[in-house]
């Protein structure tokens, strides 16, 4: 995306009039500002203001139930988020949902936008279909998918002669929730990568096709380096996407069979609880860690494209 | 590559029935599900309805209709959102594609920014807040949210579009002898009403599917939206999840989005990946 600015930037600068321009360039600076203004200040206020509220919130002993004990006290709410159990298995099950559900994405994904990619025909029907489940409802997926393997009402016990629930375990429950995902979100993934296969060269697997090289060494030697922006990029958004997962679990579980994520313990500390002290440290910690996240794919992002240069 | 073998295209449907085989199946069980008649649900776990019956989806609709209220709710908040998310990025994205200027960057990776940012980090502040200030529990409350997370996605998607606009036929269009105003409603007007449309939908789709926001900003049916109204349906009892219900309702709020979908597939698919942003 940062390269996509920058091209834009490079070919505006080329398109600009002559130099000397000055009042001209400062007026243009102060209308681009006038449109952008409301956007941004939406996205500040919207955003910005609650993250700061919530780290304020997040050094106060607060507890709705009890609004009139509210009381500074420093950072003594991450460190009983930060030495409770709770906190580390929730955040052990959300990296299990985040990295089960993003690998088989990535492997599903790039199966159907290859499919979609040389398909001799039927390019809209898959198309269409492939945006069903992304458009479809989280809830209303995870309700289909929880009534198919619920013992009382699905058909999928009975089709593996599974003769457990699901739901009555820890590992059928990831399994259950880490399909919705993949069901729901592998689309996404599918027409990014789409996009990034379509920046493969046909002429370069047809000169290695010419040199001998099989299928799965083109796919691996020339499609998936080419590609590594484009499945970055991807497996990024994904991940952030995936690391928040609240909606599924909330209706599948509700944490139950210890599969409660990072996002459920806030909901429970926060809206069930009422607890916005410790609630508002449970946020901001998510927060924490998906910068993380973000920082450590964009250096991979960014190394990749080095290596890119040099390389093959 | 021009000719093809019969064993390659045979090849080639099985993988396109796959594909579609994979998407379609959940909505076929969902669709199954809620035909069944509710009495036989808890029990009767076959994949085909044995005698379908509509009476779930009328029993939605009867009296005081809990689901027809998160309905109108889900259409008002989204249908808004998407509405005001599109006049401020359009405006931005005009800027952002047409315009030269410093801080271009940093709004781009701002949008960025927000496009991962987790809600659930917000969520308590915002129930603070709006109980506070009275906008707990009201439409409004969750148009705010609506409108500034889509606002990137939103962003993103349309200046990729505006990019593609040639704009020198707005200059032709005037030394031809249009006024100003027509060269932008019968010149431009026209050229970037599709990519618009296409962000839109992206942004409709967006917030018609939140569930956070809708579950914990909202209390009653004064703003509960469809996905929070489906999670807290009750049944006969408060133990018993009402299947039927929920897999009728669930099949309602999925047709509106099949339709566009089918109707605008390449447009979205285009969308998506020019914003390339999550959506």
């Amino acid at each position: 995306m940062s390269t996509e600015a920058v091209t834009a930037d490079t070919r505006q600068t080329a398109q600009k009039p002559k130099k000397g321009l000055s009042d001209r360039a400062r007026s243009e600076r102060r209308t681009a500002w006038m449109l952008c203004a409301p956007a941004v200040i939406v996205m500040l206020l919207v955003t910005g203001y609650p993250i700061i509220y919530a780290v304020y919130l997040s050094l106060q002993k607060f507890d709705l139930r009890f609004p009139d004990d509210k009381e500074f006290v420093g950072l003594s709410n991450y460190v009983d988020v930060l030495t409770s159990t709770t906190w580390w298995t929730d955040v052990f099950n959300t990296v299990v949902i985040t990295v089960g559900s993003v690998g088989i994405e990535l492997v599903l994904g790039m199966l159907i936008a290859l499919v979609m990619h040389r398909a001799i025909f039927g390019r809209g029907a898959v198309r269409t279909a492939v945006l069903i489940p992304y458009g479809i409802i989280t809830v209303v997926a995870s309700f289909a998918w929880l009534y198919a393997f619920q013992k009382t009402s699905g058909f999928v016990p009975a089709l593996l002669g599974q003769n457990q629930d699901f739901f009555t375990t820890r590992e059928g429950s990831f399994l259950v929730i880490i399909l919705t995902e993949v069901w729901k979100t592998t689309p996404f993934m599918a027409l990014l990568l789409l996009a990034g296969l379509a920046l493969v060269p046909d002429e370069l697997l047809e000169a290695a096709k010419v040199d001998g090289a099989s299928a799965w060494q083109r796919f691996w030697r020339i499609t998936v380096p080419l590609m590594r922006p484009a499945i970055l990029v991807a497996v990024l958004f994904r991940t952030l996407d995936a690391f928040r997962v609240f909606d599924s679990v909330f209706i599948m579980t509700r944490g139950a069979n210890k599969t409660e994520t990072v996002s459920i313990l806030g909901y429970n500390e926060l809206i069930t609880r009422l607890n916005l002290g410790v609630g508002s440290a449970v946020s901001v910690l998510i927060f924490i860690c998906v910068i993380i996240i973000a920082v450590v794919f964009v250096k991979g992002l960014g190394a990749s494209t080095a290596q890119q240069t040099g390389d093959t | 590559m021009s000719q093809y073998t019969t064993r390659q295209k045979v090849g080639w449907l099985i993988a396109i029935m796959v594909v579609v085989l994979y998407a379609l199946i959940p909505i076929a069980w969902l669709v199954g599900l809620s035909l069944k008649p509710s009495s036989t649900i808890g029990t009767d776990t076959s994949f085909f309805p044995g005698s379908p019956t509509f009476d779930n989806y009328s029993a939605l609709f009867k009296g005081d209709s809990e689901f027809g209220d998160a309905l109108v709710n889900s259409l008002v908040c989204a249908g808004v959102a998407t509405f005001i998310a599109i006049m401020l990025a359009a405006m931005a994205a005009y800027a952002l594609a047409r315009l030269n200027f410093a801080g271009k960057a940093l709004i781009l990776s701002g949008s960025l920014a927000i496009a991962m940012f987790p809600p659930i980090s917000i969520v308590g502040s915002l129930f603070d807040v709006w109980r506070n200030i009275g906008l707990f529990d009201t439409k409004l409350g969750l148009i705010i949210p609506y409108m500034t997370f889509s606002l990137p996605l939103a962003i993103y998607t349309l200046s990729a579009f505006y990019r593609e606009i040639p704009w020198e036929l707005e200059q032709a269009a005037q030394i031809d002898g249009a006024t100003p105003f027509q060269a932008f409603t019968k010149v431009i007007l026209p050229l970037a009403a599709p990519g618009t449309f296409t962000a839109a939908i992206l942004v409709f789709i967006f917030a018609w599917n939140d569930f956070l926001f809708a579950n914990t900003l909202t209390s009653t049916s004064n703003a509960r939206t469809v996905p929070a109204a489906l999670a807290f349906f009750t049944g006969a009892s408060q133990f018993d999840q009402p299947i039927a219900a929920i897999a009728a309702a669930a099949v309602l709020v999925t047709i509106p989005i099949i339709i566009l979908v089918l109707i605008f597939q390449r447009r979205i698919v285009a969308g998506l990946t020019a914003g390339a942003v999550k959506g």
